[in-house]
């Protein structure tokens, strides 16, 4: 399931909604992405991130299909937040439910490299010298690749 | 053919709007044909969509490539590469 919003979300109750709907579920991987104060050497007091209504949903359906494909996995859910937000705060919750650990590991970490270069989300900074879009990173794009690479499931 | 361009990000800040209607003449038919045509109209497209980088599509909100064709009432969209997450 797929869920962009402006709030913060609250993992405890995410998690046990997806731990209630399937007495099988062995094992719950969980990824936090938080909002950094320092970006390439500056302070950063704020940020705020834009997405594509409606692609953004439609690229992430994608990749936890994509996910499902190479591991057995029950459920996953994304809470992408959009808006305005500073340092420490949450900015994406990514959860994987899985019989075994394995499963629940490798699809999770999958779905935020993939998340991080092909979803249609742009972080704008606040810095000391005023507002900046973020530049993309090659190491994102070298952390998606290596999947490639990898066989199929674990 | 007339289809709605959506700019988004740093791309949408340099050309001073987030959406477009554009009738295209009959031979823009694909993403790279309907970027070196909207850079023809002239600033701000011309500067935005030639100095930015790597300029990114989409077509009916699926990631797009320079081949990529395009159909009647089709949503386009360009941005920068993204940095979501």
């Amino acid at each position: 399931m797929v869920r962009v919003q402006q709030e913060d979300f609250d993992v405890n109750s995410e998690i046990a909604r997806l731990r209630a709907a399937n007495p099988r579920i062995g094992a719950i991987a969980c990824f936090i992405g938080v909002v950094r104060d320092l970006n390439d050497g500056d302070a950063v007091a704020s940020m705020t991130l834009e997405h594509y209504p409606g692609m953004t949903e439609k690229a992430l359906e994608g990749i936890v299909a994509r996910a499902r494909e190479r591991w057995d996995l029950y459920d996953a859910l994304i809470v992408p937040r959009v808006g305005a937000m500073s340092p420490t705060d949450p900015i994406v919750l990514v959860a994987v439910t899985s019989a075994h650990r394995g499963d629940a590991f490798a699809a999770c970490e999958f779905v935020m490299d993939y998340l991080k270069t092909e979803a249609p989300f742009w972080k704008k900074e606040t810095t000391p010298s005023g507002e900046r879009w973020v530049d993309a990173r090659t190491t994102d794009d070298v952390a998606r690749d290596r999947w490639d690479n990898e066989p199929a499931g674990r | 053919m007339k289809i709605t361009i959506l700019y988004f990000a740093a791309l949408r800040e340099r050309v001073g709007m987030a959406r477009e209607e554009c009738l295209l003449p009959p031979d823009i038919e694909t993403v790279a044909a309907l970027r070196q045509w909207l850079a023809s109209r002239g600033a701000p497209w011309s500067e935005a969509l030639a100095e930015m980088p790597r300029v990114r599509a989409a077509v009916d909100q699926a990631m797009a490539r320079a081949e990529t064709p395009l159909r009647e009432g089709a949503e386009v969209a360009f941005f920068p590469p993204v940095t979501g997450g």
